[in-house]
């Protein structure tokens, strides 16, 4: 079983997100979504300044086996990308849930956070695939 | 149904993802497949390829179905050991399975094959070899352990006794031989120097544990399958069927024209494809940039259209490679369409990686 941090909020489509406590939001992908796509080779982050809605691909994250899309858990504006993720890709494999991190979102309305799943709901939704 | 290795534990024990494999549970790799990549690449890792099918054939006319069975001609071979690659074809010159065929003398060749083709591999050998005075016996019996890499030679021989040792001893590129219960081949699907190694089942736990006390990495399916295709080495499947002539797959070199009077499988429709140039042809991909070229993608190349057969990020070039199946008119560049979009890529030989060095 996949560590699954209880202090993160979970989309479905396997991207967590951290409350930096500033009104900006830390994204990346699960544990879970890391050992499904297996060696990372190549991240394909948006830019500093995008705009992104909710729901929308904004990300690649490409892997040995597939190339698979990171979805915005939120709206916002891009405020921050993980460049060093250019170099080192395989970080997402082996620190998925910290150094790993793709973005950084400052959030145009808080309230969608409600539209995601915590540990235990997101915990779920792994058991059903 | 899911058979498995009698080295399904030792996986297990090494934390492999197992995965099924045409109907094998198989590891499809340790942890990180970059990493057992990189160590058959620069050190020495192993593979469990018990799964492949080996068949021995026997008898007084055992030559002569081999020169009919095949589109290479076991006639040229006059070594015991000596190893050769070829297909075996249908009628309609598709490639049924490709395989590798060991000569003994000429009333014993062992064969082979893979694992995915297994019951019809069986079935052909079975068929075209009514005709003939030879026995054709599956040999279930025996595990098979790949060791490739630079050090792969060197680590295997800290654990043969004397005698294996000296019968390895300067032992050329693709030939096998048999001492004592092992034996021992130099052959492999990695572009790296190594082993084969045929052991008896139940020694073949004990002898992937003495590999690994060697510091032989375990690898799985995963890094096989981008180690191979850096070789620029077929995977039946993908790159080549019963579809496809092996004119169409980088496999013209596998075939013996001479004489001319060899009638074996497949060869009225070769002969003809070869006179009119009229099959597509194998070629490499290179794509320096971001992304991954994967099969199945169209590829447009003057004067046509083809199709990626395998497509890997290269983990040693750092860039994504592929095999490609495209018209002979194409060029030295061609358009792949990747991710909706349309990106350009060089076109080169199909082999990308020899014995740890680009020849790209």
């Amino acid at each position: 079983m996949s560590n699954i941090p209880s202090e993160l909020k979970y989309a479905p489509s396997h991207e967590w997100v951290r409350s930096e406590g500033d009104g900006t939001f830390t994204v990346g992908i699960s544990e879970h979504a890391q050992e499904l796509l297996g060696d990372m080779v190549f991240v394909e982050l948006p830019e500093v300044g995008d705009e992104v809605d909710a729901g929308e691909d904004c990300a690649v994250a490409e892997s040995v086996k597939a190339a698979s899309d990171i979805y915005a858990p939120i709206s916002g504006e891009i405020v921050a990308i993980n460049e060093e993720l250019e170099d080192s890709p395989e970080t997402v494999n082996s620190d998925a849930y910290g150094d790993g991190w793709l973005f950084r979102i400052k959030a145009s309305d808080e309230s969608e956070l409600d539209n995601l799943l915590d540990a235990e709901g997101y915990s779920h939704t792994i058991d059903e695939e | 149904m899911t058979s498995k290795t009698v080295l399904h534990a030792k996986h297990l024990e090494a934390g492999a993802k197992m995965v099924d494999f045409h109907g094998w549970e198989m590891p499809i790799n340790y942890g990180s497949q970059i990493e057992e990549h990189n160590a058959v690449r620069t050190d020495a890792g192993m593979f469990d390829v018990s799964h492949m099918t080996i068949v021995d054939i026997e008898g007084p006319q055992a030559q002569a179905f081999l020169r009919k069975l095949v589109a290479n001609d076991v006639a040229k071979l006059t070594v015991p050991g000596k190893a050769l690659y070829t297909g075996m074809l249908n009628e309609q010159g598709g490639v049924i399975d490709d395989l590798i065929i060991y000569f003994f003398s000429e009333t014993f060749y062992r064969l082979v094959v893979n694992s995915a083709t297994r019951e019809k591999d069986l079935a052909h050998l079975a068929n075209v070899s009514s005709d003939f005075d030879v026995t054709v016996t599956e040999r279930p019996e025996f595990a098979m352990i790949a060791v490739q890499g630079p050090n792969a030679k060197a680590k295997t021989a800290t654990l043969l006794n004397a005698e294996q040792q000296a019968a390895v001893e300067g032992m050329k590129p693709f030939f096998g031989v048999q001492v004592g219960d092992l034996f021992i081949a130099t052959t492999g699907y990695t572009g790296e120097d190594g082993y084969e190694i045929v052991v008896p089942n139940d020694q073949a736990a004990d002898l992937w544990q003495q590999l690994l006390d060697a510091g032989v990495a375990p690898a799985g399916l995963g890094a096989r399958d981008t180690l191979r295709l850096e070789a620029g080495m077929n995977l039946y499947g993908l790159d080549m069927d019963e579809s496809v002539s092996p004119l169409a797959a980088n496999m013209a070199w596998t075939i013996a024209w001479e004489p001319e009077d060899r009638d074996f499988i497949g060869r009225d429709v070769l002969v003809k494809q070869r006179a009119e140039k009229s099959t597509d042809k194998l070629v490499g991909l290179v794509f320096e940039e971001k992304g991954v070229l994967r099969s199945g993608s169209k590829v447009i190349v003057d004067g046509g259209i083809g199709i990626i057969t395998s497509g890997t990020f290269s983990p040693t070039l750092g860039f994504s490679v592929a095999l490609a199946r495209v018209p002979r008119s194409t060029g030295d560049t061609a358009q792949v369409e990747m991710r909706k979009k349309l990106v350009n890529v060089k076109v080169v030989k199909p082999s990308f990686v020899r014995n740890g060095k680009s020849i790209i």
